[in-house]
């Protein structure tokens, strides 16, 4: 970073109404962007914030290293005898819930955004109406990606061996990702709606935080009381975790990879079009 | 441009938005020629800025009508959006973002390839004298700096209509005069400008007509001209050396004139109208002086300027322009 702030051009800008009327007048009219291509455009804005803040990248690489960690050796010895046994079958689980927490920073992002203006603009522009949020998300998309490469990096030092070899793997980080992009519009709606920040960081943890430890994660549901496995067997994240670990072992189950896929369908649709409603009314 | 019939870029008929109980545009009427900059005049708190927001869709009306080279706002948003552009009061550019990457985003998003976004860029920082801060970040950039990325952003692709919603607040004058330039320009190109401001002088110097909002409703409208002979041309602003002869001159003045005189809140200080009435302002001005030194009053400091915000209010509606926040409260 550069140290000189606010610099006085070195000399006084005065407005030359020939270069004014000459970029005013341009005869090149640009023909309006295709909804691909405005969602690209906001695309490289997420990319480019990342160039500029790299510090946000801290988030989704000491965190999940930070869990991986934890959470294999406090409770390795105790639930599987020790740790490399516990990792193969933890580190699925603690991909899953380390990138789905990490979701909640989508609604912090667009909640900041309101509050500063840009998306004043970006709203009277003539473009495809969700092409901001998607373009947003899609800069996410890439925070999760880095996410999980790094647990799955750790976990290979570390001892997990996965069965489904790379191209289960590929898939397991995969439907992950793809989950996780529609997961994102609960958080934008709640980015919409809510006012400050913080409000949406604690909604957010309150939803994240049963979601992702009542499941599969850690332990295996047939030691919880029955009440508790009936949540777990309604929970999607549990049915992501239990989808991700079939493709990483080699041995997926369509049972759970089409329950994820529906209920990624059904949340996208359902927070996208409330995202959209609020976006709109703003 | 074909598409308003009546030559107005803007009109609106009873324009309503609510906010809770608190009705910030409360019946506006507005008709603004195309290719003129149209001055939407009035304090903080007054609707300005919740007008512009409805007429640029970005807030939904909750009653009346606007439509923007005929198109409604509420209908239609989609063809007013491809028509009209909008610098916020508050930046309206990614604070994030260097003034080079802003403007190859907007560029994108308004329709140009990757290499014809940087082109338009670089040619609108050069225009606005930015070329040497491309590639800052824009929240390392001045007050005035910012002013100009933020219009020139909105001229990415030429807009009917422009919106500036109080483009010269807390800018020094020179940045001040700096947009006002600008704005000429543009205009001159034959877009259409609203421009809400806080500055009769501002209105004054730009505007071809002027709508005066109080509250949410339009108390006045027409040429700075018809204003300005409804609310007296200038004011005579006086300060005494002696606190103990304010009394003396004010009614020295008030016979002077023949109008009545203010005191100020500053006990050595009065301000007095002067319509024009009875010779140019300038004369009544200099009689005033002169009677004041033939009454044996030292005169500290004498000044003719434009009437304020202030007094254009109290001519208006019999109550000077203040925050509306208070007045809430109170209701």
């Amino acid at each position: 970073m550069t140290t000189q702030s606010t610099t006085t051009p070195s000399t006084v800008y005065t407005p030359a109404a020939g270069a004014l009327s000459a970029v005013l007048s341009a005869d090149e009219q640009p023909t309006r962007p295709s909804a691909l291509a405005a969602s690209m455009a906001f695309g490289w804005r997420a990319m480019l914030k990342i160039k500029h803040v790299p510090e946000q990248l801290f988030d989704v690489t000491a965190f999940p290293i930070m869990m991986t960690l934890m959470f294999t050796y406090l409770f390795g010895g105790a639930l599987a005898g020790n740790t490399t046994d516990y990792l193969q079958y933890l580190l699925p689980g603690i991909m899953v819930m380390s990138v789905v927490m990490i979701t909640m920073y989508t609604g912090v992002g667009v909640n900041t955004d309101i509050e500063k203006g840009v998306f004043d603009r970006f709203r009277t522009l003539p473009i495809w109406r969700p092409a901001a949020l998607v373009g947003a998300i899609l800069g996410d998309v890439f925070r999760y990606t880095i996410a999980s490469t790094t647990i799955l990096l750790l976990g290979l030092i570390l001892g997990f061996r996965p069965a489904g070899g790379v191209i289960g793997v590929l898939a397991g980080v995969g439907l992950l990702v793809a989950f996780s992009f529609a997961f994102s519009w609960i958080w934008t709606m709640f980015g919409l709606f809510l006012r400050s920040e913080k409000s949406v960081m604690g909604v957010s943890m309150m939803v994240l935080f049963p979601m992702t430890f009542l499941s599969n994660v850690f332990v295996r549901p047939v030691t919880m009381p029955g009440w508790l496995q009936g949540f777990v067997e309604v929970n999607p994240i549990a049915h992501l975790v239990a989808a991700v670990r079939g493709l990483m072992y080699g041995e997926p189950d369509s049972y759970e990879i089409t329950w994820t896929l529906v209920s990624g369908g059904v949340i996208l649709l359902v927070f996208g079009a409330l995202t959209m409603r609020l976006y709109n009314r703003k | 441009m074909s598409d308003s019939a009546n030559g107005l870029a803007i009109e609106t008929k009873g324009l309503v938005k609510t906010f809770g109980k608190t009705r910030a545009v409360d019946g506006v009427d507005l008709a603004v020629p195309a290719g003129t900059v149209y001055g939407v005049l009035g304090p903080n708190g007054a609707g300005k800025t919740t007008a512009v927001r409805v007429l640029a869709t970005l807030l939904r009306p909750d009653g009346g009508e606007a439509r923007v080279f005929g198109h409604d706002v509420l209908t239609e948003a989609d063809a007013v959006r491809s028509r009209v552009s909008l610098t916020g009061q508050y930046a309206s550019v990614d604070e994030d973002l260097t003034g080079l990457e802003n403007l190859i985003l907007l560029g994108r998003l308004v329709g140009h390839r990757k290499a014809g976004a940087k082109r338009r860029a670089e040619q609108l920082l050069d225009a606005f004298g930015l070329a040497e801060a491309a590639g800052r970040q824009v929240k390392k950039y001045s007050g005035g700096m910012r002013r100009r990325i933020d219009i020139a952003a909105s001229i990415i692709k030429t807009p009917d209509v422009l919106f500036l919603d109080e483009p010269t607040t807390g800018l020094d004058p020179r940045s001040r005069n700096q947009v006002w330039d600008i704005i000429r320009i543009i205009v001159a190109q034959g877009t259409t400008v609203l421009l809400t401001t806080q500055y009769l002088d501002e209105a004054d110097n730009l505007a071809g007509r002027i709508a005066v909002i109080d509250h949410g409703k339009v108390i006045a409208e027409g040429t700075p001209g018809e204003l300005k002979a409804s609310v007296g041309s200038g004011s005579v602003h006086v300060r005494l050396r002696d606190a103990g002869q304010r009394d003396e001159a004010e009614r020295v003045l008030s016979a002077s004139l023949a109008i009545g005189v203010n005191l100020d809140a500053d006990p050595v200080a009065l301000t007095a109208r002067v319509d024009g009435n009875g010779g140019g302002a300038a004369e009544q001005a200099s009689r005033a002086l002169a009677a004041l030194a033939g009454a044996g009053i030292v005169v500290d400091e004498f000044s003719l300027g434009q009437p304020s915000l202030d007094e254009v209010f109290l001519a208006l509606t019999d109550h000077p322009a203040t925050d509306d926040a208070e007045k809430e409260a109170v209701a």
